[in-house]
């Protein structure tokens, strides 16, 4: 069993999002950095199927420099290596950013039985790189999955659907993207920390083309920023708490 | 002619793509006719569409299965795909705006490609009745590939008390919360309210709550009458799951917590003393 999971890094945003002066970013003087939540469940899952089943992971990324720490914080949670797309930080469309993962992909000596991805990433969600990514290496892709189980060379993935679960059964090698909640992903340990700064990054420097889903500035959207009526402190706040909802019909 | 993947005349989120599609060129709205959903199949349909009837753009709604069946068509025809888009403006190349952290930050971008392919954000415009939805059976001109992803079976799951997504009213605790137990104030008040019990990621993450209960980015979207956030910050993570409420009630202690610039009504307090004392004056408002 091969895997590979792979993950975008993206600014750990507060409460307040606050755009670089040029408008092509947000800022991050103040932020931290993470990888997409869908992505989390997709490196423990990645994780959880080796244990299971055997064989190796790979953690993949397209970013900065920076974003080597993204790919020890998921190998300190037991991915075995990394491949890092090395960019100069600037944007790269959804299509630019699928065609080069499928050539590191195509570069592996060993293929991979399942690629995973999370669902969408967190910041731009374009809903589309697995789907891409699968088309281009002719294997089935099934999205938005919150189970996963092997059996006999084939991968069953359910997916949530109002009501249910859509089940799926797709023959292996496939590219699964998953949604969080299909596993709690584990903190990484001390000595797993430790044992990610020793295991290997393959570096690689893609060139970037030009983008056709091309960003041109971000907005802030209208209306945030609203006067809250105070109602009160503290538990004295209750009997105009329930004026309120006497008001809005609601008792 | 602009091409709309439709699911049903009757479903709202296909009338909102149909609505928006009408900036672009006269509509053509078509469904598949199948009642077994395999993307790259249904995708393939509609690429012999486009290839039959030649249109300026293909839209679908913004929804998991229109961005999928979209994004199949794309990655069929290489060409670039704007998922989630709220405007459209005509140019060369045009100009969309479309969505990013699930609502939080919005993207200006040209996008290239022949035909245009774009999903609609939902409620991104008001939705209009669709005319005329054309049934269009699935080709017989597939790969094993296409064939191959498609539902195999249904899991029907019991429903148990109201549903996240569907309540009027919602009351939701964060990482002020302090521990599953620390619930039993909120299940108390959402009980009352005969409303369903919500979380932040804080809360799932810490193994408190299941993930279903989980508003938010990567959680459930919620759109009650209304929202009470307990010992919530406001995080943009969980901003984009309930931003759908008509009404937002934050009880915070932090005066300064960003939830209040998106909160219709104010309690700072602590969660603890406060849902209690509401829960309690519910009580004796019903004479009990």
């Amino acid at each position: 069993m091969n895997i590979l999971v792979c993950v975008k890094r993206v600014p750990l945003t507060g409460g307040k999002i606050v755009l670089t002066d040029d408008e092509r970013a947000i800022s991050t003087r103040h932020l931290g950095f993470t990888i997409s939540p869908h992505e989390e469940c997709g490196a423990e899952e990645a994780v959880r199927l080796v244990e299971q089943h055997g064989g190796a992971s790979t953690v993949l990324t397209l970013g900065p420099a920076e974003a080597e720490e993204q790919l020890r914080d998921v190998m300190a949670i037991g991915v075995g290596g990394a491949v890092h797309l090395v960019t100069d930080g600037s944007e790269w469309d959804p299509q630019a950013t699928a065609n080069a993962i499928v050539e590191a992909i195509r570069a592996q000596n060993d293929p991979y039985d399942l690629i995973l991805f999370g669902n969408e990433s967190a910041d731009a969600g374009n809903y589309q790189v697995p789907i891409r990514v699968a088309h281009a290496l002719g294997l089935p892709c099934v999205t938005g999955i919150k189970a996963i189980a092997m059996q006999d060379g084939s991968l069953r993935c359910e997916q949530e659907v109002p009501g249910g679960r859509d089940v799926y059964v797709v023959p292996m090698p496939g590219v699964v993207s998953v949604k969080e909640g299909i596993n709690l992903p584990r903190y990484p340990s001390v000595p797993g920390r430790l044992r990610a700064k020793r295991k290997p990054v393959e570096a690689l420097t893609p060139a970037r083309p030009e983008p056709l889903l091309e960003m041109v500035r971000l907005t802030l959207p209208a209306g945030a920023g609203k006067q809250a009526q105070v109602l009160g402190r503290g538990p004295d706040a209750a009997p105009v708490v329930v004026g309120v909802l006497q008001e809005l019909g609601l008792i | 002619m602009v091409l709309v993947f439709v699911t049903s005349p009757d479903d709202e989120l296909s009338q909102q793509a149909g609505a928006f599609a009408r900036a672009l060129g006269d509509v053509e709205a078509i469904a598949i006719d199948s009642t077994g959903y395999a993307p790259a199949a249904w995708a393939q349909t509609i690429v012999e569409l486009i290839e039959q009837r030649d249109p300026a753009a293909v839209l679908a709604p913004g929804t998991d299965r229109g961005n999928e069946v979209l994004a199949h068509v794309a990655a069929k025809l290489d060409q670039p795909l704007a998922a989630n888009c709220v405007s459209v403006a005509a140019g060369e190349p045009p100009s969309v705006v479309r969505v990013r952290w699930g609502g939080s930050l919005l993207e200006q971008a040209r996008l290239h490609g022949t035909p245009l392919l774009m999903t609609v954000a939902p409620h991104a415009v008001a939705a209009e009745p669709l005319s005329d939805v054309e049934a269009v059976p699935v080709t017989d001109a597939l790969s094993e590939l296409d064939r191959v992803v498609r539902v195999a079976e249904r899991v029907q799951t019991p429903s148990a008390g109201v549903s996240l997504a569907d309540a009027d009213v919602v009351v939701s605790g964060g990482r002020g919360v302090g521990s599953a137990e620390g619930f039993a104030v909120i299940e108390e008040l959402a009980s009352l309210l005969g409303g369903a019990v919500g979380c932040s990621r804080a809360v799932t993450s810490a193994g408190w709550r299941p993930h279903t209960d989980q508003v938010g980015q990567t959680g459930t979207k919620v759109s009650p009458e209304l929202y009470i956030a307990c010992g919530i910050s406001g995080a943009t993570q969980h901003m984009a799951g309930c931003k759908g409420a008509k009404k937002l009630l934050a009880i915070n202690p932090d005066g300064e917590a960003s939830i209040f610039a998106s909160a219709d009504y104010a309690v700072i307090g602590d969660l603890h003393e406060v849902v209690p004392a509401i829960s309690t004056e519910i009580r004796k408002a019903r004479g009990g």
